[in-house]
């Protein structure tokens, strides 16, 4: 296959950005998304021209690493897919296909469709955990959790942190994301001590961050690589009152 | 050299008791005084830094992404070991010991792994009271599920997700200290050297990733979690950021290497598909706890699975290890995939692939149900493949997904440098010539949790330290160092990328270092490197600066250190020549082809001491001796 690609080329975060062309030749439905990039890259780096600059890892669909928009949607057009996970099969020969990072203001662009996402360590940081030290932690099993609350913590304990949650939402809101953690760990009896504290404060670093609000339109759930629910933010915001209302 | 072990007198259960009773301890006051670098945040790296910090150590931690979460342990699938018995089939402390020790075809210490199986009893408390939702039964406690090498079910698991559940728990406790200013989290930071003051490691250089800049860390101690080496045979499970050069830096500053030639090849990876693959996928050793391996009887068999009638199928691990039938250990269920593709009888297209069938599992139990235990990996399956695994067997081969080598630690889990300890895969010492599946996470998170606060606290309160800053000469020198090494490869602009170069070593490696090991093929792949080496440092292409982020370039840095790293790696291979575990030499097998051991002449750990790149490096021998298990040879039939 030929695929044709207009990629977004910033040198740094103040430089001042432009769609750039290049075509992918002989490309092979097996190949994943990002292979392909590598690929032309390759080619980049032969000619001696600086390779186009994109974040991944695992590989894996696990570690968040890599995202961009393509075609406008974040990780590209097949659902709850990573684009590392993402494979030319869903393209067809002679395609055009843009790509541009994800937009927002808490993720200030490094270079190219590298953006940094500090923000959401920093809404981890600010309560997204159990204040339990090393060393004091009772039996695994002296605490039963129902079969059905282990699961539920899990579905949104899943999230893998890689943005595209903000990168679809017009007001470029974190409230998939937080909401993510504050069910997590509101479902399972070790997050009970400190649930009304750790929604407050991480709602209030949310906003800290220049996230913008939820206006309840869904694009999030859509776009998430691991179908995150659109329940957990209705999840933080009835934690959210009862804490701000039992605490006045 | 005298490598001193420095393990603990008395009884092999009793020794980690007395040695932390009789470990020196740092007054709760004194310890913010004292500032510790943690080099990774993977699952050791992590562990480390949130329970130094919850001590009260100065906790400087420093990662390659963009996030601490994004550490390569979060791609671990199917679970970690504990001797919990809480299935009441026969698991104690004393098995777990055992099991280890056996699996690693003794070539790890006793005292190690007795420790590393007393402390998986409290990760796992540990780890729930974090709120990592571990997989429950219907009545509300933890279920467990088997893995190879075991004959008891004792590995606890999150879907198949365990390394991510584990690693969220360890990055928000450690989050949890950078709220609390204990610890510094410093991201985007690749460390680029060790730097030794008065024989102690002191501190670290790095380059800030973003801009380029090169950065001085000053510390009293250096903890190295960095992971392993697996990235050298360029296609392996391990995430494509991976890589060897903090372990490789600090080997070149003293630190010594021990036994390379581990190195893991997990049985059930998803096959190669083409000369682009920039990676291979692992599909978790718990699929063989329902799938089946089988190939056709007949070689040359090119029908579809479902044509092949059961009588003309060979279910050959069944058949050959009837006790442990498809959970035979990796190293064994990897050398029997080899053998019957080299008989021919691979399937798929490129004949190096066997089946993985869930056909009776899903008679049996349902679809529904082992879509629950295993949805997500059939998921990642089916997207990498475009092929559904409910309806046809996954076709697996085996890949690089491991290391068991790494550099050498004592019982304290410190190097032979004094102040750098080593954590996690990036050292050498639980898992002997093979882990066992659900061990690795077991080992990072004990040595971080457990192990290190201990030790660490032990050399800070019994080593005078005196004020280090970084305008030292030896800062100055390694930083020197670091910048005319980055100058050179910049300066080159050849006309070959780094991934060509490292494609073509990892393809060496795999033919001549990989699944079985021959005199002459190691000497083939001695002879090839250090052309490559010189190609690389002839011909390599890399545009762009030093003092922005540069992908390639910071790349091209892990590929010149893989070039020197090779050589370590098939040198030790050709020094081992006896079978043991992942290394398999074929002057030295059974008449089965099993894994014929040298226990006489090979019971030690080989330690390499770093002469100049290019130079024989020196060996020192770590003689194994075992107190309570008696090395026999390894049978699971």
């Amino acid at each position: 296959m030929r695929i044709h690609l207009r990629i977004w080329r910033q040198d740094g975060p103040d430089a001042p950005g432009r769609l750039e062309i290049f075509t992918a030749e002989s490309v092979s439905p097996d190949m994943s998304f990002l292979e392909m990039l590598d690929v032309v890259n390759e080619g980049l780096i032969r000619k001696g021209q600086e390779p186009i600059a994109f974040d991944s890892d695992c590989r894996e669909g696990i570690c968040g690493a890599c995202g961009f928009m393509i075609n406008g949607r974040p990780h590209g057009p097949q659902p709850r897919t990573t684009v590392c996970q993402l494979h030319m099969r869903q393209f067809d020969d002679g395609d055009t296909v843009t790509l541009e990072p994800w937009r927002a203001g808490a993720f200030p662009v490094v270079k190219d469709l590298v953006v940094d996402r500090g923000a959401f360590d920093r809404i981890i940081q600010s309560g997204g955990y159990t204040s339990v030290n090393v060393g004091g932690a009772p039996d695994g099993n002296a605490v039963p959790i129902a079969k059905e609350a282990a699961e539920q913590a899990f579905d949104a304990a899943q999230c893998i942190g890689c943005g595209a949650c903000v990168a679809a939402c017009k007001n470029a809101s974190a409230a998939l994301f937080t909401s993510a953690k504050i069910s997590h760990l509101a479902e399972l009896p070790q997050g009970q001590v400190e649930r009304r504290s750790r929604v407050v404060a991480m709602v209030n670093r949310m906003d800290d961050e220049g996230f913008g609000s939820c206006s309840n339109e869904g694009e999030c759930e859509a776009v998430c690589p691991k179908g995150i629910s659109l329940r957990n933010i209705a999840t933080m915001n009835r934690e959210f009152w009862a804490a701000v209302i039992l605490k006045s | 050299m005298t490598l001193d072990a420095r393990t603990p007198s008395g009884p092999l259960a009793d020794k980690w008791d007395r040695h932390r009773f009789e470990a020196k301890l740092v007054n709760p006051a004194n310890r913010r005084r004292h500032t510790v670098i943690v080099v990774g945040t993977g699952l050791a790296g992590a562990s480390a830094a949130s329970s130094l910090g919850e001590l009260g150590y100065k906790v400087l931690a420093f990662c390659i992404h963009d996030s601490a979460r994004r550490a390569h342990s979060i791609a671990a699938q199917g679970g970690i070991n504990a001797a919990k018995n809480y299935q009441n089939d026969g698991d104690s402390i004393q098995r777990l010991f055992y099991d280890t020790i056996k699996g690693g075809d003794y070539r790890a210490r006793e005292a190690n792994v007795y420790r590393l199986a007393q402390l998986s009893v409290n990760i796992i408390d540990q780890c729930v009271a974090q709120g990592v939702p571990f997989a429950r039964e219907y009545g509300g406690q933890l279920d467990n599920r088997s893995f190879g090498g075991a004959q008891v079910s004792r590995t606890f698991y999150a879907r198949g997700q365990t390394g991510q559940q584990l690693l969220l728990g360890a990055y928000q406790s450690m989050m949890r200290q950078v709220e609390r200013r204990t610890v510094d989290l410093i991201t985007q930071r690749e460390m680029l050297d060790l730097v030794v003051v008065d024989g102690r490691a002191r501190g670290i250089i790095c380059r800030n990733l973003v801009t380029g800049e090169l950065e001085r860390y000053v510390a009293d101690a250096v903890c190295l979690a960095t992971g392993g080496y697996g990235t050298a045979y360029y296609l392996s499970t391990n995430a494509v950021n991976s890589n060897v050069t903090a372990a490789w830096r600090a080997y070149k500053r003293g630190a010594l290497f021990a036994n390379p030639c581990f190195t893991q090849i997990h049985p059930t990876c998803i096959p190669v598909s083409g000369e682009h693959q920039s990676k291979l996928t692992l599909m978790s050793e718990s699929l063989r706890n329902d799938g089946r391996v089988w190939v056709p009887k007949t070689p040359g068999d090119r029908r579809r699975p479902s044509d092949i009638p059961e009588a003309e199928r060979d279910y050959y691990l069944e058949r050959k290890y009837p006790s442990f039938g498809n959970l035979v250990p990796r190293d064994v269920a990897s050398r029997n995939a080899k053998a019957v593709c080299d008989e021919k009888r691979g399937v798929g297209e490129s004949g190096l692939a066997v089946y993985l069938d869930f056909r009776d599992a899903i008679e049996r139990l349902g679809q529904d149900v082992i879509a629950a235990r295993y949805g997500n990996l059939f998921d990642m399956y089916r997207k990498i493949t475009d092929e559904n695994p409910y309806k046809e067997p996954m076709r697996m081969y085996p890949a690089i997904h491991y290391t068991m080598g790494g550099l050498w630690v004592d019982y304290n889990l410190m190097s032979n440098v004094p102040g750098l300890h080593v954590l996690g895969e990036a050292n050498f010492s639980d898992h002997g010539a093979n882990r066992l599946g659900a061990s690795a996470l077991m080992q990072g998170l004990a040595d971080g949790y457990f192990v290190i606060p201990y030790t660490l606290a032990h050399y800070i309160a019994s080593t005078a330290l005196p004020k280090v800053t970084a305008e030292h000469d030896a800062f100055g020198q390694a930083e020197a160092a670091v910048q005319d090494r980055l100058t050179r490869i910049l300066t080159v602009r050849g006309s070959k990328t780094p991934r060509e170069l490292h494609r073509e070593l990892g393809r060496l490696l795999w033919d001549e270092v990989g699944m079985s090991r021959n005199d002459a093929g190691l000497k083939r792949a001695l002879a090839r490197i250090p052309q490559l080496r010189e190609e690389f440092w002839q011909n390599v292409s890399v545009p762009g600066e030093a003092t922005n982020l540069n992908k390639n370039l910071e790349y091209a840095g892990r590929v010149a250190d893989y070039l020197e790293f090779a050589e370590l790696l098939a040198l030790d291979a050709l020094q081992r020549t006896e079978s043991c575990g992942g290394h398999f030499r074929e002057e030295s097998q059974t008449p089965e082809g099993e894994a014929q051991r040298d226990d006489a002449n090979f019971s030690y750990a080989a330690a390499w001491e770093f002469t100049g790149v290019g130079r024989t490096p020196t060996l020192h021998k770590e003689p194994l001796t075992f107190e309570y298990v008696k090395p026999s040879q390894r049978s699971y039939k």
